[in-house]
């Protein structure tokens, strides 16, 4: 008995590896996960808005491809991606709809009034309820809903210049033309 | 020709350590001094090898060599020289080099300065080094070679990341490298104590030196990387717990226990087994946020370029260490006597506390990192852990925590009178009431953790110079008297107050955090803003050019009651190469607080976004930490861990005394 509990150390380490390996096999890329919701319908939702007045939801937003992008103020990374969707909507002028998820609506206002309001309409997700819906796995993470309210792509991670150049805009653009 | 002989240099450094790892084992289990001896020879020549392949990356990136693949990727001939020599570990090829420099560098330090050693424990302590090398030269060669040729060289190189153009984050690796790798020692020593089956106060008295200095180098370098982040990030936020600051963070926790748990081994021959198992996990969590890093397991801002051949390799090498020396702890653990008893409260029963506390606020952290890749894994529910939930876990065990820590050292070994510190603890008790009053009054209610950060720090901090005061026998004593027990007080002692002291100091800074104010306003130059009873006035944004960017620098000038305290320039940066702008914040500390100032967007108009924040006690945060490491720096000097004490006492077993402590 006493024995086993030296090896418990041993046993646990082993548990991890097993995990690790697990997320080492080929296809797994936690930046890239594919929503189990993909092309599939999104989930409902209906947030109030941090602006005030109205909200924001799923069946609101039918009728045009839009991105929805989920961040946070307590987030650093999107931080880090904030310039590049400042960028999307400004100059792509790329229909962006933000979650502010588990976030208190004045702290979200104080990140947009800092770095500026990439975002048509923003809805708060205060409790994460929205987040556990789709499926989020960390903030900020982005999706690309069609005109029917579909899930057609999902990013994990803060956006890259190149999967915006590569992927978002040419996605954007077939949803659009279809 | 001079990176191809940094890469024979490392070639031939694998082949010296496969040598430094199997050889002094063999002889130090048939008790051969010759075949023990090449433990020492062939970790000063890997050491010199790896140096060269250092320099002779080094010399690529000065020169800015194009031919070499790693400089094309990371360097530009516009680079300053500063950024040019720590741009070798701003990647993820040099920065593995210099992990190895580090180890090869610890490895060569316990060779020349372990005359004292039993040779067969300084050749087994060797050889596992020497495992560890050839591992991590391994994948080096294999998998992140640094000196590969491109061809054809390219007329100038992609630059490196503007972001990491900075002093701060320059030498914030190498410390952070030492801190991680520093811990190789205590495991090298760890293990090889198990082969032998033997661990005992001598043994403790040789791996503390070595933990505590690499605790202090760890400790440095997390606070480098922070005030990196609150400078540079330009929202004044100093911790993220990202994955990759969690990698840093850990180790130092379970390295803080260590440090803890093996005076216990030291002092009171208690605890043997469970300091050998903290002594493996520092440097397995070391090993482990290596992995997290660079495998692409986990997203995270810092993420090196990953590539799942790298993280394959990786693992690998972790099932060998992590799991080889776990078992090897599960079979012989077991054996080890153990030694003397104490009573739950008793200074020994106080530091279990403080490890028991460290291991789960490390194990919080640990499965708070880890929780997104175990949710998916079992398929559950994917959520995502942040600031809520490491506030909400970490922050409640660190309160006992830190009311340990004022308590702790009043305890006397083996049976300790918790009633009587509690009453020689009176003064702390009113100065955290005050305290606490005195911060709820003035910040009107505000965040509670915060309100409890502050009388939690004051607590500490007189608790410290309570202690302190008892042991010299202030104002009970003549002055004379306690200033000549002042000067002949253990430096072991000096070093526990000022590291408890720092840590106090550390925790005012986070508690303070939480008061700032912040404005922000659109200026034409000529206006101003009021922050905190300053007024901010932007007198001018001039263009400046930079040597590899063009700076919008502005000249904002600090007025307080008319006059004017200071001219400030924070700055955005353009790098042209990169197409990419970064903020320089300007800073004005007078100590007790921060004013911060961040330029932010320019119009047509000529218009500037300006944003202030008022940071009360956050330069604290650093101060603390940097108080922290001397602490341990000054414990370190004490002439205790020096030449022949410890050997002498593994000679003479039963006459180890408890000195003055």
């Amino acid at each position: 008995m006493r024995r086993l509990i030296y090896l418990l150390p041993a046993l646990l380490f082993l548990v991890l590896a097993g995990y690790f390996a697990w997320a080492l096999r080929p296809g797994y890329d936690p930046q890239a996960l594919p929503s189990a919701l993909l092309d599939k319908e999104a989930p409902a939702f209906d947030l109030a808005t941090l602006q005030g007045g109205g909200t924001l939801s799923r069946d609101g937003l039918k009728g045009k491809p839009v991105v929805v992008n989920f961040f946070a103020s307590w987030c650093v990374p999107c931080r880090i991606e904030h310039p590049l969707l400042m960028r999307l909507s400004q100059q792509d002028h790329v229909p962006i709809y933000g979650i502010a998820y588990k976030d208190k609506p004045e702290d979200a206002a104080k990140l947009l009034a800092q770095m500026g309001d990439p975002y048509r309409r923003i809805g708060l997700d205060q409790n994460g309820r929205t987040g556990l819906d789709f499926g989020v796995y960390g903030v900020p993470e982005t999706y690309v809903i069609d005109r029917d309210g579909h899930i057609r792509k999902r990013f994990v991670g803060p956006l890259t210049p190149e999967q915006v150049r590569d992927e978002l805009l040419p996605l954007l653009q077939k949803l659009a033309a279809s | 020709m001079i990176a191809e002989l940094g890469h024979f240099a490392l070639i031939l450094a694998l082949l010296v350590t496969c040598v430094q790892a199997t050889v002094p084992l063999i002889g130090a289990a048939r008790q051969d001094a010759a075949w023990m001896a090449v433990g020492r020879a062939s970790a000063l020549v890997s050491f010199v090898l790896i140096g060269g392949a250092m320099l002779a990356l080094m010399h690529a990136y000065v020169t800015s060599d194009f031919t070499v693949l790693n400089v094309v990727q990371n360097s530009h001939t516009d680079k300053p020289l500063l950024y040019k020599i720590t741009g070798v570990w701003g990647n993820h090829e040099g920065s593995m080099l210099l992990w190895v420099f580090m180890l090869a560098l610890c490895a060569a330090a316990v060779a020349l300065f372990s005359n004292n050693l039993p040779p067969a424990l300084r050749a087994r302590v060797l050889a596992v080094q020497g495992m560890i090398a050839v591992g991590f030269l391994l994948f080096i060669l294999f998998t992140s070679n640094p000196f590969l040729r491109a061809w054809p060289a390219p007329l100038n190189g992609r630059g490196l990341n503007p972001v990491l153009q900075d002093p701060g984050l320059a030498f914030h690796p190498p410390f952070l490298y030492l801190g991680y790798v520093g811990f190789s020692v205590a495991f090298a020593f760890a293990v090889a104590a198990l082969i032998e089956g033997r661990v005992d106060a001598a043994w403790a008295r040789w791996v503390r030196p070595w933990t505590l200095a690499s605790w202090c180098a760890l400790t440095i370098g997390i606070a480098m990387g922070s005030w990196w982040a609150y400078y540079t990030l330009g929202w004044g936020g100093w911790w993220f717990w990202d994955p990759v600051e969690n990698a840093s963070f850990m180790p130092w926790l379970v390295g803080t226990a260590l440090i803890h748990s093996s005076i216990v081994v030291e002092k009171r021959d208690a605890l043997k087994s469970w300091t050998i198992l903290l002594a493996i996990i520092t440097f397995s969590l070391s090993l482990v946020g290596t992995f997290l890093v660079r495998s692409g397991v986990l997203t995270s801002v810092h993420a090196f370029a990953t590539d799942p051949a790298r993280g394959t390799f990786i693992l690998l090498l972790l099932v060998v260490a992590i799991g080889g020396s776990l078992t090897l702890y599960a079979v012989r653990a077991p054996a080890l006597k153990g030694g003397g008893l104490f009573a739950p409260l008793s200074r020994e029963g106080a530091l279990v506390l403080n490890n028991l506390l460290l291991s789960c606020g490390c194990a919080t952290v640990f499965l708070g990192t880890l929780y997104p890749l175990f949710l998916d894994a079992v398929g559950g529910p994917k959520l995502s852990v942040g600031f809520p939930f490491f506030n909400r876990t970490f922050a409640p065990l660190m309160v006992p925590m830190l009311i340990g820590v004022g308590i702790g050292p009043l305890l006397a070994w083996k049976r300790g009178d918790l009633p009587g510190a509690l009453q020689r603890l009176w003064v702390a008790y009113a100065a955290a009431a005050v305290v606490l009053a005195v911060a709820f009054y003035v910040t009107s209610g505000g965040p509670i953790l915060a309100i409890l950060g502050f009388g939690l720090a004051a607590w500490l901090a007189v608790a410290v110079l309570t202690e302190l005061a008892d042991r010299i026998r202030l104002f009970r004593a003549p002055f004379g008297d306690s200033a000549r027990r002042a000067i002949h007080l253990p430096r072991a002692a000096w070093g526990m107050s000022f590291a408890h002291f720092g840590l106090a100091v550390s925790v005012a800074g986070f508690a303070g955090s939480a008061f700032d104010q912040e404005a922000i306003e659109v200026l034409r130059p000529g206006g101003s803003l009021h922050l905190a009873g300053y007024e901010l006035r932007l007198d001018d944004v001039r263009k400046l050019p930079g040597a590899n960017y063009m700076a919008d620098d502005a000249s904002v000038r600090i007025i307080r009651d008319g006059a004017t305290i200071a001219i400030v320039h924070p700055q955005r940066r353009f790098f042209p190469l990169q197409q990419q702008t970064t903020g320089e914040t300007a800073i004005r500390t007078n100590l007790l607080a921060d004013l911060y100032v961040a330029l932010g967007d320019g119009d047509a108009t000529g218009n500037w976004t300006l944003r202030a924040y008022w940071k009360p006690l956050v330069p604290w945060i650093w101060i603390g930490a940097v108080v922290m490491a001397f602490g341990g720096l000054v414990s370190l000097s004490d002439r205790r861990w020096r030449v022949g004490i410890a050997a002498r006492a593994r000679r003479m077993p039963a006459a180890v005394p408890a000195p003055g402590e």
